[in-house]
């Protein structure tokens, strides 16, 4: 009888439990050796001692948790990567390939490159037909030469639970090409003004600005202020400056092959950019292009005299000089990119709670391409900040492994994840997600001064709201653009050229590079820099 | 049938020699007539288009000039300072064979290493020549970004580099010299500077214009100290044609113009090395023979 009852017991309760256990054990550690439960907390700790002191977060509801990646089994598959030189996002290609490894059973060959063999990997990849790789990671500047071999992003990580959905309207917009989007955006950069508060808030400093120019001292709106606070401070003794460093007026890169395009961009964007003129900023509606016109000249003729106001070596920074240099206390200001402000903000950094930023300076004045004459902007200042490329990824279209490969990236960058990277300045991922813009986390978990993390949120919302951006020039030959740029900005530093005689040299070049792409190819791919630049929906 | 036979140990070099020397050269040169480029792969035909833009391409030129310039006062600085250590060694000094492999070490190491550590003794801010001038109170001197003293810093890192290499060569010549003509010299009374003009000088010719020679055609190619330590810059001032190649075809990609400057560059190596070959064998030769 027992028995029997034990029986019949096992015979409904059995199939019952072993039920349950495949949709409750099973599903989250389908494919590797992790088990993880939903809400689990994440921490980087059992990754190596260099994430021993990472914090650590709750695991995110969205698709791409790693409670959701842990239900997929990717056993005896491989997935091939390429990325760039380790830290800056080879640190977390690296780390995410290994957890994506531990999850889901995949394996994951990841390949670093220094940033130039990056592009020329895929170039080769792509133009030999050989396909080597199933995810790739670039400049999203370079949109324009990869874009017809990368698949498009499916909506299940743009949109709705998707890691990717709470990226800013600014950020969506600029990992499209022609609607689709083509980038897994796990970064999102801009440039910024960063500039020392020991003098901008000092009683003694407006004193002695005042007394040298008869003007009260606030951060430059202006681009021409910008200069004028470089050389009036240039070997001012700030009362914050840290022992033994010299105080000089800027810190910019100025290195040809360092990235001195964008500090150029910056510089005569202001002067170019007039909201008024819409159809092109970098070519007209005849793909003339405009790089030689006053606009940019007088951009350039302020960033020459700006090099009398640099530290030693100063004409020969790249980004990480600039960098460096910055977070040393070389100078009073600076911009560019997030990273000098990173730095800045480190715990052990001399000048930590004295850098403040802000917008891009503007111009007093702004070049009108169309009725050929200097126009005088709205409000007395045209402000035209550059949104700088950020790292980008993506997947090929002839990857063969195109699901497990959203799923890598979206992973990659799920709600934990990014949170955490974000706290790790030598990652490489800054802030683009609407829930990166709340001061809570930068204040409490980054340990960073509410002013300064005010005073940087509210720069990024500005540019948000700004309708009067300029973008990458995001064509294909896009490297031979800045390449030509740089090469004429450059002899204009040096002062191998004036900057009107090196800028004609630039757009003879230009026109050389259109003629060899293709003045059709690079004018359809253009229309997509002119629906970001005149805020084309 | 067996006369031939012999021929076909010739294959394996000639296959060889096609593969890699043969076949790139005559790809490369169709390359140039094409437009293969970033966003064009592919041997497409177009004219002499290339070969025309090269010749309107005044930063090509400078380039060779700037060529010139650099490996024609390297080499001078080189063979005068490795022919000076040589004789030393050669006349013997204490410790000779310690001093010997002690010069021979900076040819011994990488030169994109070399490039790298002279950089850091030249970057201005935090290098340690700038450093030095700043204890004695001097200001700091612009080294990478002011066209005189980035040259001046290429020109120190060749010169430290290769001047083992003259040494070396210089002194296995001094070591062969007979001893016959140094004897007749110096019974003749003949003063140490007449034994080195008239006897060591004269007698050293050939081998100095061999190793004259291979140092020109290396220098030729000078790029890992301008690559590493200016870039070429400031703006253009020290950008070799190596480098400027280097730019054209592997970093914008424009294969099909980089090969028509590397095609050219080759031409006027060989053209200028041959020329001053035939000139210093002609000034080496003795009179009345």
């Amino acid at each position: 009888m027992f028995t029997k009852k034990v029986k019949s017991l096992l015979a409904v309760g059995l199939p019952v439990v072993l039920a349950a256990s495949v949709v409750v054990i099973a599903p989250a550690s389908a494919g590797g050796k992790v088990t993880r439960t939903q809400g689990q907390e994440v921490s980087y700790a059992s990754y190596g001692a260099e994430y021993a002191n990472v914090a650590t977060t709750k695991d995110g509801d969205d698709s791409c948790s790693w409670y959701n990646t842990s239900k997929k089994d990717y056993s005896g598959k491989t997935l091939r990567v390429l990325t760039h030189a380790i830290p800056n996002m080879g640190k977390p290609t690296a780390l995410h390939a290994k957890q994506f490894e531990d999850l889901t059973g995949a394996k994951v060959e990841v390949e670093h490159v220094s940033f130039g063999d990056l592009y020329a990997k895929q170039l080769r990849s792509y133009q030999t037909d050989t396909n080597q790789y199933d995810v790739v990671f670039n400049g999203s500047y370079q949109i324009g030469d990869f874009q017809q071999y990368y698949a498009k992003v499916p909506d299940s990580i743009t949109k709705g639970n998707g890691s990717l959905a709470t990226l800013t309207p600014l950020y969506k917009a600029l990992y499209k090409w022609d609607g689709d989007t083509k980038l897994v955006g796990i970064d999102g950069d801009r440039h910024f003004l960063k500039y020392r508060t020991d003098v901008y808030e000092n009683a003694e400093a407006k004193a002695f600005y005042k007394k040298k120019t008869g003007k009260d001292l606030a951060f430059p709106k202006t681009w021409k202020e910008y200069n004028l606070h470089a050389k009036t401070f240039n070997g001012y003794k700030p009362a914050g400056q840290p022992a033994g460093v010299k105080f000089t007026g800027t810190t910019e890169i100025t290195q040809k092959g360092g990235l001195m395009f964008g500090a150029f961009i910056d510089r005569v964007a202001p002067y170019a950019k007039n909201p008024n003129v819409k159809g092109g900023f970098w070519f007209d509606e005849n793909m003339v292009p405009q790089v030689n016109n006053p606009g940019f000249v007088a951009g350039l003729t302020d960033f020459v005299d700006a090099t009398k106001y640099m530290p030693v070596g100063g004409k020969n920074f790249d980004l990480s000089k600039e960098i460096e240099s910055f977070g040393r206390g070389d100078s009073l200001l600076s911009y560019t990119w997030d990273d000098a402000w990173s730095k800045s903000n480190e715990p052990t950094s001399p000048i930590k709670n004295k850098v403040k930023a802000a917008p891009l300076p503007g111009a007093e004045k702004v070049w009108n391409r169309v009725t050929k004459k200097w126009d005088t902007p709205k409000g007395g200042i045209n402000y035209a900040p550059y949104i700088a490329w950020g790292w980008s990824s993506a997947v090929t279209a002839a990857s063969p492994q195109k699901q497990m490969a959203f799923d890598y990236l979206c992973f990659w960058g799920n709600q934990a994840n990014h949170k955490l990277d974000l706290t790790i300045g030598d990652m490489g991922v800054n802030p683009a997600r609407t829930e990166d813009f709340k001061s809570d986390f930068w204040v409490k978990e980054m340990n960073w001064g509410k002013p300064a993390v005010d005073s940087w949120l509210a720069t990024m919302q500005n540019y948000e709201k700004n309708t009067n951006r300029v973008f990458d020039l995001r064509v294909p030959g896009v490297s031979d653009y800045m390449t030509a740029l740089e090469n004429a900005v450059a002899k204009a530093l040096a002062g191998q050229a004036t900057p009107q005689k090196a800028l004609d040299e630039a757009a003879k070049e230009w026109n050389a590079i259109t003629k060899r792409v293709g003045i059709t190819k690079v004018k359809s791919a253009y229309q997509n820099v002119i629906a970001l630049e005149d805020n084309i929906k | 049938m067996k006369k031939g036979y012999p021929r076909f140990f010739l294959l394996p070099g000639l296959i060889l020699l096609i593969a890699i020397i043969i076949f790139p050269l005559l790809f490369t040169i169709r390359v140039t007539f094409s437009s293969w480029n970033v966003s064009q792969s592919g041997l497409n035909f177009i004219g002499g288009e290339n070969w025309s833009e090269m010749a309107r391409d005044v930063r090509y030129w400078g380039s060779l000039l700037r060529l010139f310039y650099l490996s024609f006062l390297t080499v001078a600085i080189q063979y005068v300072l490795g022919f000076a250590i040589a004789l030393f060694a050669w006349k013997g000094i204490a410790a000779r064979r310690f001093f010997r492999v002690l010069w021979l070490i900076p040819m011994m190491t990488t030169p994109s290493l070399m490039a790298i550590i002279w950089r850091s003794i030249f970057t201005e801010d935090i290098g340690a020549l700038n450093g030095l001038l700043n204890r004695v109170g001097l200001d700091p001197v612009n080294w990478l970004t002011e066209s005189g003293p980035a040259n001046f810093a290429i020109t120190i890192a060749e010169v430290w580099q290769w001047t083992p290499f003259m040494f070396l060569i210089l002194l296995a010549g001094l070591l062969s010299l007979p001893k016959e003509p140094f004897m007749a010299a110096a019974i003749d009374g003949a003063s140490a500077w007449k034994t080195f003009a008239r006897v060591t000088f004269p007698m050293m010719a050939p081998i100095s214009i061999g190793a004259i020679m291979i140092r020109l055609i290396d220098a030729s190619k000078i790029f890992d100290s301008v690559f590493t330590l200016t870039r070429g810059g400031p703006g253009n001032a020290t950008e070799t044609p190596a480098a400027y190649i280097f730019q054209r075809s592997l970093q914008d990609f424009q294969i099909a113009y980089g090969s028509t400057l590397a095609l050219t560059y080759l031409i006027l190596a060989i053209l200028t090395l041959t020329i001053i070959g035939k000139v210093f064998a002609r000034l080496s030769k003795p009179k009345g023979i």
